[in-house]
Formats: structure tokens, sequence, C-alpha cells
């Protein structure tokens, strides 16, 4: 089985678009939307919900006022800021260390289990989808990206589908280290802009740190030729692969406001592109 | 005064609202500070072409285990008690995993035989510099480095107070936002008029919410797609601080790397009075009326 991750490093390059258009090509797949805190790809997948799970990952503290005697202890050591001078806990900065439930002279602090949001399996006309969405303000990402990315090649052993499909989130941290763990290749989204080309150098530094694959796409290629040249040369340089361009063009948001892929909308144009792109990258797995 | 710039979904135009935001103000004659936290892929410098006079590498504590006074088999408190696995016992001895400790300080405060102390894990590196007479704060997190919140939380320590400060926040709704937002005067919520740009406003409207900050929200390539968004807006009572027309010179200019409000007269006046309806909204009696309104709520 194999398992490409799409990645940009910046936002808005158009990962979750091309995901999306590689969802309809290519072998039966499951597809894992792995961008747990801005979830956007059950907008063109229209997902029938199966199973839902909650997604509970370490803990909480809480302190009980009535045995609280105010002596200050927790609130001096807590490294994270997470007890306020009521001595209430702020579930936003509280990381669940329990080092205030082991500092507490009377025992006022219990530790609870915490509820970080909900996953999802679901079936689409793509096939499976598994995807999640992160409480308001949670912490654990990575690890809710990480069920979610198990979960995903679980669903395709026990279907014997040969390809999981992951879109990833922006950034190179937490939740993007956890997307790239058992990756066979990283498809990176490039856009010719200053902070993009940036940003793409960056995550492909990751890709190579973890010694994955790695393919490009550019996106929005009309922007700025003269940056495109310049993406091109690097991905020279680096070894990685690039599996086509993509124009910029008015027809990806239409696609979108109407929560089709790119294939559905225009599948004479920029469909057959697409499809050759998906050639290129399953020449390369 | 701070005032931070964010979005869930990435590439809104959060740094593109931060630094035209910044210049224009700057070019008032107010003293700024430009603070970027997105440490993972940051770009603000690009647009604001900053020279960093001083790089300095930041690390977070993570313990080290003395293996001559470490109590062994019998104890375990600390791999015990650590919730994030950092510390496992093996074989014969405590191994300590410094990729998954949070810092937090409990093997050490627990440890019954006092082998536990600090050394450190490299986070990144803070960055300070100037673009003209705009002073420019900085990190950078080391490839490979999952933990963004510690390195976020150094710069916006390094800030100077300033008169005013943008923040420019990294995407997303999850715990490094979170930092970027700690302390925020107000919260410029920068959306794009897409099904994705609706979907991503909707959650962060829904952070700020139950954060508590002052937010408006700032709709960037207006023309794109349709009117989802400011309905939207208007059913659940946001402001619409400004509204930025999509233009493929504008897309150019911001490939280029240019600021907005020195290559188009049109958006020099957007951020003009972006900047004015932002100083309405956090002049003392706009807060005082805020705070009244919070009370009675």
């Amino acid at each position: 089985m194999k398992e490409i991750v799409v990645i940009s490093g910046k936002g808005g390059t158009g990962k979750t678009t091309v995901t999306a258009a590689l969802a309809g090509l290519g072998p039966e797949k499951v597809i894992a939307d792995c961008d747990v805190d801005a979830a956007d790809m059950h907008l063109i997948m229209s997902p029938a919900v199966q199973v839902t799970h909650d997604f509970y990952s370490g803990e909480l503290a809480e302190i009980d006022p009535e045995i609280c005697i105010q002596c200050g202890e927790c609130r001096e050591m807590c490294r994270f800021g997470a007890i306020n001078e009521d001595f209430q806990v702020l579930s936003e900065h509280c990381e669940g260390c329990a080092l205030c439930y082991h500092v507490c002279p009377v025992q006022a602090v219990r530790m609870n289990e915490r509820l970080c949001g909900q996953w999802y399996e679901s079936t689409t006309r793509f096939g499976p989808l598994v995807h999640a969405s992160l409480g308001i303000g949670e912490e654990n990402s990575g690890k809710l990206v990480t069920t979610v990315r198990k979960a995903s090649q679980a669903t395709a052993e026990e279907k014997g589908y040969e390809l999981v499909l992951v879109d990833g989130s922006p950034g190179i941290g937490c939740p993007v280290i956890a997307s790239l763990t058992n990756a066979d290749v990283a498809l990176l989204v490039g856009e010719p802009t200053v902070s993009a080309v940036g940003d793409l150098h960056r995550v492909s530094e990751l890709t190579a740190h973890f010694g994955i694959k790695t393919l490009a796409l550019i996106n929005k290629v009309d922007i700025n030729p003269g940056l495109v040249q310049e993406l091109k040369d690097f991905c020279l340089d680096k070894k990685i692969e690039i599996v086509g361009e993509l124009p910029y063009a008015p027809s990806f948001t239409h696609a979108q406001l109407q929560g089709q892929t790119i294939c559905e909308y225009d599948p004479q144009g920029l469909g057959q592109t697409m499809a050759g792109i998906w050639t290129r990258i399953e020449s390369c797995l | 005064m701070r005032i931070v710039v964010a979005s869930g979904k990435g590439g809104t135009g959060k740094t593109t609202v931060a630094v035209n935001l910044a210049w224009t103000i700057k070019s008032l004659g107010h003293r700024v500070s430009f603070v970027d936290c997105d440490v993972e892929e940051p770009n603000a410098h690009y647009f604001l072409q900053t020279e960093w006079t001083s790089e300095q590498t930041q690390t977070v504590p993570v313990p080290q285990v003395d293996t001559q006074a470490c109590l062994g088999e019998s104890c375990q408190k600390c791999a015990q008690e650590c919730r994030f696995k950092a510390l496992i016992w093996m074989v014969d001895a405590i191994l300590v995993f410094p990729e998954l400790c949070h810092s937090c300080g409990l093997c050490e405060y627990i440890c019954p035989a006092g082998a536990i102390s600090d050394t450190t894990r490299t986070i990144g590196t803070l960055r300070q510099g100037a673009s003209d007479d705009l002073n420019v704060y900085g990190g950078l997190l080391r490839i490979g480095e999952a933990m963004a919140p510690p390195l976020i939380k150094r710069v916006k320590e390094a800030a100077s107070t300033g008169e005013v400060q943008i923040i420019d926040a990294p995407p997303g709704t999850s715990c490094p936002v979170i930092e970027a937002m700690d302390g925020a005067d107000y919260v410029l919520l920068v959306a794009e008029p897409t099904a994705f740009g609706l979907h991503d406003l909707t959650l962060t409207v829904h952070l700020m919410r139950k954060l508590g900050y002052p937010f408006g929200v700032v709709i960037n390539r207006e023309g794109m797609g349709d009117g989802r968004v400011k309905e939207y807006l208007d059913r659940e009572g946001v402001e619409i601080l400004a509204t930025l027309p999509h233009t493929q010179e504008a897309a150019t200019a911001y490939s280029q790397g240019r600021l907005l409000v020195e290559a188009f007269p049109d958006f020099k006046d957007h951020f003009s009075a972006l900047w004015q309806a932002v100083q309405a909204r956090t002049s003392v009696q706009a807060r005082e009326a805020q705070a009244m309104r919070g009370e009675r709520r």
C-alpha cells in the first residue's frame, strides 16, 4: 500500500483543490483529510458519515474550589500559565501535565479526560473518506492527525486498496510531521509567489529530513513566470520531480463554490490536465 | 496596543493585511513593531525587506537523568507519571525522548532521588531586525521540531511594547494560533469569499467567541467568489472593517513581494480607512463600552 501526502508549507496554494481532484483519478483509494484544524475536504466530497468517534486525548486539570486553600503552589509551578488568579484552570493553556495535581498539598486538583474533537468514517462518491474536526481551541491536533491517518490505513487494508491519499495542513510543525509519518510520497503544491517559494524550501527541507520521496506541482503559474523558473530550478537542484503545472484560473473557485472537483467542473479542459498529472505521479510511486 | 491578524484558512491574506497595515500606521508617524508569529513559514520579511540584526538560538528545558542517582527499576516514577511518554524504562535505565517532552517539569519535581535535572532542546531561532524604522521580530522553527507555541511565546516576549504591535498569526485554529492571540487588544480575521474561506472563517469566529477578544473581519479578494461570507457575517452580527478587491495586479504585486499600499493608491486608501476603523474600536471609550456589555452578559 502506498500513501501520498499533499502539503505545501504555505496555506492557500491549492492543497485541497489538488487532493480533491486526485481523489477521482487512479485506482480505488481511501482519502484522509489530515488538516484537522481547518478541514475543508468534506465541502467537495459531500461525505455521508457512517461512524462518528469521539476523540479523547490527554487530560485537563480541574481545581475544586471547595477544597482549594489558594496557597498558590500550583500557580507558581505551572510552566504554562494555565492557572489564573482565581485558581481556575485555563483550558486553552493547560497541557494536562498533572504537575499541579502532584504539587497541591490538599488534593484539590483532579485530572479529567479531555475531549478534543471528533473523527468520522464516511463514504463519498470517490470512495471512503476519513476526516475529523478538532474542538474549538483544542490541543493535540497532531494526535488527531495520527488517528485519522491510522484509521485510513486500516480501512485501505480492510478493503484491499493500494492507495491512501492524504490532504495535509499548512506549516511544518506538529500536524504536518504527524501526517508525514509513514508516507511514501509527499506531493508539494507550490505557487510562484515569493512567500510560497520560501515556504516550499522549508517544507522540502522537512521531507528531506524524514527521507520521504518528494514531488512537486506548480499551481497558479501565470501569476509570475519568473518565479516559476526559480521553482523549477530549485526542484531540479533538489531532485524533486515536477509532476505538472496548473493555471491561475477562476474555474477552480467556481468548482469549489459548487462543491465539485475541477475534474467534474471542467472534464475536458483542466480535468485532462489533472489526469496527466496523476499519470506522472503514478509513474513515480 | 496589540493587533493580531489571523485566519483559519491559510493563504487568505493574513500577511498581506498585516504588513500593509503596519506600513500604513508607520507612515502616519506612529512607532510600530511587527511581530511575525508564523514561525513555521514566516513570510512578512519578504514584503518588509527586513534586515535581521540579531539571531539567537532558542531552547526549551528537557530532562536528563543521572543514572548513578536514579533509583532504577524499583522506582520508575517519572516514566509512570509523564503524561507525554517522554521518559520510559528501557531494559536497565530511564530513556528520555526529548522531542516528546513538553517541558512541564513534572519528572524533576516527582523524582524521589533528585536524579533529574534540566538540559535543553533547540526549538529554533529568534530573529530581530528592522525595515526602515519599523522594528521586526520573528522566529524560525527548527526543521523537524513539532512544537511551535514555545517559540511564538519567545517572539512575543522579545517584541518591545512599542506604541502599536501588529502580530501576524499562523493559519489554523489550534495551539499556535491561541498562543499568537494571547493578550490581544483586537483581532482582525482575514477571510476570502470562497466555500473553504467561509467554512474556516466560521471556525475562527467560534474560536474568537470562546477566547473573548474583540474582533472584526477583513474580506480579501472580494469578487473572487460569492456573497455567502457576507451573509454569514451579517447573520452573526460580525463587523466587516474593510473589503479589499480581487485584482490580477494585486496578485502579481503580491507574488513579487511588493507592498500593495506602495504599488496602488486605492489600496493605500483601503488601509488608511482600516487603521481608522481599528483605532475607533480599540479606543479607551470603545473598550469601556465593550467591558460594560461583557458585564451585563
